[in-house]
């Protein structure tokens, strides 16, 4: 499935690492090609812009640990949807899953607060894993009972679930000043930082639960069956592997994910729940997940490149006069880009 | 009205269609007959543009006509009825007629959509209701509507592809009376069957099949049962048995016992009616039967895939009916289907993980956080050895070729000596040397003690392998016999339905 | 709860209502032919601040709903080319085209934040003429909204009464099948997807230049996504869009009025409800095992040989 290149002698990486970044790095390449030509046309310079991107996040340590502390929730939104992807499933609900998550948490935070940081943390997380696994639960039974299809209900999901934040919010937990948000949480309930910085402990899940993902895929029992299903379910059930009883776990399993995902966001990043905090998370996360193909390195490379431009989108907006939404043009560029298979690249899984 | 001129089409593992000459002509319904794999379908959808031709030419009233895609058959007025029918199940009889409508106008007009209908269906007896649902209708009359879907849309030659295999006795009658009227206007009829009642009954012309060559063509005149099955079976008395003479070990309790197992079919499949079958340690139990007989239904439902309405299955004494797939592989069942790419084998895994894949739980260490893998070579090392086959663990199961997968499967199926053996069509699309392997497995596995159920369309394996042979018909089992005791003949008889008694002996 | 505030809840649904009725329309139109539009958000927000900015300097409001309209067209051939010629993932190329929406559609606008423009003019409903100006000035409607409904039954007519619409839907429930009838499956996609970019951006053009008369970042507020929940819950029928768009959009207005009359039911809880009317309406028919979704919708056509 790859074009090894002949000519080197002795790789220094293993050929399907150099395959993905170097297939990421051209699609990359000719999205921000794109993006300089309607800077152009929006009479922007763009080399001064795209400097301005790479100072300002990679060029400084403090840009960079913006930029990972971005990309902590990318990471795990993106896997609350590859795991479902290995056996089939379409979970686009991350961004419902998300809030929920985070709400279940939050009512912790502002209700438990008096507790110790090592009961309130975990709680907090057991709590958003709850959430989110709930959210999915609802469209993964209606799959698996046949009714509906699990795309459609995790869209329509996505949409009640701030909705139901709000709410709460509005109605029960918003601060003295403000009706968007809820009191900041205490301090035992906020997930710590590192040295300084606002890297916080989520970027610790996030990468255990991504090896723990790549663990589980290749060496453990369920790792096999669940690849089995993905790669063919007909032949799955001939051999003997309860399709059915994995579709629903792994469903919640990956809302449980997208649920931790918001409590790391509103612990760890925000420390308040505030209103709409979510600016399409969720999404992002099902993107990056298919453009990694579902693998952890990818998703691990996809998500710093994207963190890399909302980051530096920041600062567009400070510096080069521009609406921090035109960031999303660069981002869809590069989605584009994937998405029409140019003839140079090797065909990637659907 | 068409005729084919040595017309060659070839697969990568068989020449499907030899050399083949025939000829259709208007107001004659001609019956194509063959058993499976005489290549009468490959035939017909060459003739329809669904497959290109490797060699021969096509004549429209003696004038060459290139025919490459089903377009360029519509227009030479050329039709087939697939049988998996093309409808639309959402759309009306009329809609889907009018898709098909030369000449519909750009604004539609229902009530002249319907005329039009109405017309053409008194006139050959097709009765439908044009604003019924299609999704709703019987697949009896979903075929009228397939039919009068031709009819509209201009074609003069209609192909029927196993138009019987889903009706009723009463709904073969009136196709054959709608056949009729066509027949009489002049149209030209290909009916396409295994079942020589029907063909004997309707149609004008018969031509025989037989390994992608034609076997015979005569006229209903001159047809009788015996010269059909002659020619759609070869004469050759069965090779001897490759085991040896060995007579059957039917000690004790039957490993696997039907009784009064009935099926229901979804859509196009087969039901199962009221089947009694028992294999017992030690035997080879060989199906035989024209495949879309109900012999897929069988081997699910034994294995678990699909469910007994009807009727209790018995595993060396125990039920087990409905049981889940993984309990009956749990107890002894193995299966060896006919594509092990699509139907045994996940394609981007290595063959040593699809070797653990139906013993999960047996290799799983650490409460399922590890798989034995050592284990699972060792298992698959031992039984590879034993039967001869190399096996390549790391080699990706997409690479391998159809026969070397088959093994790997097999190698997979005989490990922890199964007590059943399921084998669908085990040697179907293999080479020779690789069938070879394949049956001297089974050999192997049943002098080891197992009961083995096989299914097959190659008369002359079944004959040699099975120590007891019954035929499937329509779902149901229409004969038993001991392969010395019969021959081709009559199994072909009974699996073309021409002889409706049952023949039974124990 | 007086007449006259009753009147203004469907006066306020009709306003906010029609705008969904047209994005839905167009829908429907695509979905029919098995293609589903999940970046319909940022197609909104296109059209909307072009056809806005067209208006603020033009100062023609039709300009700027045909410029609008356009602009929804253009999108949606963006999606077209991927989904189509390049064989895409449908959802994947969605959600990218709702972040290009995003973007793009805030260059255009910024310079217009807040400009004022000559809205569309209003006509009051024939008839009202002699009623107090309250309740006249309630049903001034412009001429988007008077041919809203007419919109409705010609796309009704288009999908259900005309050979091309036959094709369409058959190219929505099979593909092949379609193709074996002598159509271009790729060219009647590409063809209900411009047609419904048309209507899209007529939807948005109506929020911009006549109804809000504003543009800001967002301001459809997810109105794309309530319009796909919209074309399930009316089982992709022109007509039922009609009801629902109504009732979906009631249901923000009712809940001003609920407020304005003392009831306190949260207008979160309020919006939630399209949704979970659609999920709802989605159980029941899954019961039936009628399936009314076209059968290929989000499948890819590769073709065949």
């Amino acid at each position: 499935m790859s074009t090894a290149s002949s000519a080197a002698s002795r790789p220094i990486l293993p050929a399907r690492l150099r395959d993905a970044v170097g297939r990421n790095l051209l699609m990359v390449l000719l999205a921000v090609l794109s993006f300089g030509v309607i800077l152009l046309l929006s009479g922007k310079d763009p080399i001064q812009s795209y400097a301005d991107i790479l100072r300002s996040t990679l060029g400084s340590a403090y840009g960079l640990s913006e930029v990972v502390v971005a990309m902590i929730p990318m990471l795990i939104t993106a896997l609350a949807v590859a795991l479902p992807a290995r056996i089939g499933l379409i979970n686009v609900g991350g961004e419902g899953q998300l809030y929920i998550g985070a709400a279940f948490a939050t009512w912790a935070a502002l209700t438990l607060g008096y507790l110790s940081p090592w009961i309130l943390l975990p709680l907090m997380m057991l709590l958003g894993m709850v959430g989110g696994a709930l959210w999915a639960f609802i469209p993964g039974y209606l799959k698996a009972i046949g009714l509906v299809n699990e795309t459609i209900t995790t869209l329509l999901l996505n949409s009640v679930a701030p909705k139901v934040v709000g709410f709460l919010i509005f109605g029960y937990w918003h601060s003295a000043m403000d009706t968007v948000k809820t009191t900041n949480f205490v301090p035992a309930a906020r997930l710590p930082a590192f040295f300084g910085t606002r890297i916080h402990l989520g970027m610790v899940l996030a990468l255990v639960l991504l090896t723990a993902f790549w663990f589980v895929m290749k060496y453990t029992r369920w790792g096999l069956e669940m690849r089995a299903i993905g790669g063919n379910p007909q032949a799955a059930r001939r051999n003997g592997i309860p399709l059915s009883r994995y579709l629903l776990s792994i469903m919640c399993i990956g809302g449980a994910i997208a649920g931790l995902a918001g409590m790391s966001q509103v612990s760890g990043f925000y420390g308040v729940l505030i209103l709409n905090f979510s600016m399409g998370l969720g999404f992002m996360g099902f993107l990056i997940s298919w453009l990694a193909g579902g693998d952890p390195l990818g998703i691990v490379l996809m998500s710093a490149v994207v963190a890399i431009i909302t980051t530096g989108g920041n600062l567009l907006q400070l510096t080069r006069d521009l609406p921090y939404a035109v960031i999303n043009i660069l981002l869809a560029f590069t989605l584009f880009v994937v998405l029409a298979r140019p003839r140079f690249f090797e065909g990637k899984k659907a | 009205m068409i005729s084919l001129r040595g017309v060659t089409k070839r697969f990568p593992s068989v020449l499907a269609n030899d050399r083949i000459d025939l000829d259709l002509r208007a107001g004659e319904i001609h019956g194509l007959l063959g058993e499976n794999g005489a290549g009468k379908s490959t035939l017909l959808k060459v003739l329809f543009g669904f497959y290109r031709a490797d060699a021969g030419e096509f004549l429209l009233h003696g004038q060459p006509v290139s025919i490459k895609t089903p377009r360029d058959a519509r227009r030479a007025g050329i039709g087939m009825v697939f049988q998996d029918l093309s409808l639309i199940p959402a759309f009306t009889v009329a809609e889907n007629i009018a898709l098909f409508l030369p000449g519909l106008k750009a604004v539609l007009d229902p009530s002249e959509i319907e005329r039009r209908i109405a017309e053409t269906s008194a006139r050959y007896g097709l009765e439908v209701e044009p604003g019924a649902l299609v999704s709703q209708l019987s697949i009896g009359t979903q075929q009228k509507v397939e039919i009068l879907k031709l009819l509209l849309s201009e074609a003069r030659l209609l192909i029927l592809d196993e138009a019987t295999r889903v009706l009723a006795p009463h709904e073969v009658t009136a196709l054959f009376e709608v056949l009729d009227n066509l027949r009489s206007d002049n149209y030209a009829i290909v009916l396409i069957t295994h079942k020589l009642r029907e063909v004997l009954e309707c149609a004008d012309r018969i031509t025989v099949l037989r390994n992608g060559r034609v076997a015979g063509s005569l006229l209903r005149t001159e047809a009788t049962d015996e010269k059909l099955v002659e020619m759609m079976f070869e004469k050759a008395l069965p090779t001897p048995n490759l085991a040896g003479r060995r007579p059957p070990l039917r000690s004790g309790a039957p490993v696997l016992e039907l009784c009064h197992v009935s099926t229901r079919a979804e859509g196009a499949g087969t039901s199962l009616h009221d089947i009694e079958l028992s294999i017992h340690a030690g035997e080879i139990v060989g199906i035989a039967g024209v495949s879309g007989n109900g012999q897929k239904e069988l081997c699910d439902a034994v294995l678990g895939m699909e469910r007994c309405v009807e009727g209790v299955k018995l595993l060396s004494g125990r039920d087990l009916t409905n049981e889940p797939v993984h309990t009956m592989r749990s107890n002894g069942v193995a299966f060896v289907p006919e594509n092990p790419l699509t139907m045994a084998s996940v394609p981007f895994m290595t063959v040593l993980e699809n070797m653990a894949l139906t013993r999960t739980a047996h290799y799983a260490r650490r409460a399922g956080f590890a798989v034995n893998w050592q284990a699972v070579e060792a298992d698959m090392n031992s039984t590879a050895q034993r039967l001869g086959f190399p096996v390549m663990f790391r080699a990706i199961s997409k690479s391998l070729s159809g026969g070397n997968l088959q093994r790997m499967v097999i190698v997979r199926e005989l490990t922890h000596d199964p007590q059943l053996i399921l084998a669908s069509y085990l040697t179907r699309g293999l080479d020779v040397q690789s069938a070879i392997a394949a049956r001297q497995a089974l050999i192997q596995a049943r002098d080891r003690g197992a009961g083995i159920l096989l299914v097959s369309e190659d008369l002359e394996e079944l004959f040699s392998l099975s120590d007891r042979l019954l035929v499937l018909y329509a779902g149901q089992v229409v004969g038993e016999f001991r392969p010395a005791e019969t021959d081709p003949l009559t199994i072909g008889h009974l699996m073309t339905g021409s002889e409706a008694k049952h023949v039974h002996r124990q | 709860m007086t007449l006259l505030s009753l009147l203004g809840v469907l006066s306020s649904a009709i306003f906010s209502g029609i705008s969904l009725l047209y994005t839905t329309l167009g829908e429907v139109i695509h979905e029919r032919s098995g293609i589903v539009n999940l970046g319909l958000e940022g197609v909104l927000l296109v059209s909307a601040s072009s056809g806005f900015a067209v208006t603020v300097v033009t100062a023609n409001p039709f300009l700027g709903v045909l410029v609008a309209m356009i602009a929804g067209a253009l999108m949606n051939m963006i999606l077209g080319y991927l989904v189509i010629r390049r064989e895409a993932n449908q959802l994947a190329s969605g959600l990218a085209l709702m972040f290009f929406g995003f973007g793009v559609s805030a260059l255009i606008g910024r310079p217009y934040v807040g400009a004022k423009i000559n809205a569309l003019p209003r006509l009051p409903l024939p008839g009202l003429g002699n009623l107090p100006k309250l309740y006249s000035s309630l049903f001034s409607f412009d001429i988007l909204i008077y041919l809203a409904i007419p919109c409705a039954v010609l796309v009704w007519w288009l999908l259900f009464r005309t050979r091309w619409g036959l094709g369409l839907r058959a190219v929505g429930e099979n593909a092949d099948t379609a193709y074996a009838s002598g159509r271009d499956p790729r060219l009647i996609r590409f063809q209900a997807l411009f047609l419904g970019g048309l209507l899209a951006g007529l939807g948005a053009a109506h929020l911009s230049i006549a109804y809000t008369m504003n543009w800001s970042e967002y301001m459809t507020a997810g109105r794309g996504f309530i319009a796909v929940a919209l074309v399930i819950f009316s089982r992709w029928h022109p007509l039922r869009a009609i009801v629902g768009a109504l009732l979906f959009s009631g249901a923000v207005a009712f809940q001003l009025l609920l407020q304005s009359s003392g009831v306190q039911i949260s207008p979160f809880l309020l919006d939630t409800i399209p949704y979970i009317l659609t999920i709802l309406v989605l159980i029941a028919w899954g019961g039936n095992r009628k399936q009314s979704a076209p059968a290929s919708l989000g499948r890819i056509y590769h073709g065949t040989e």
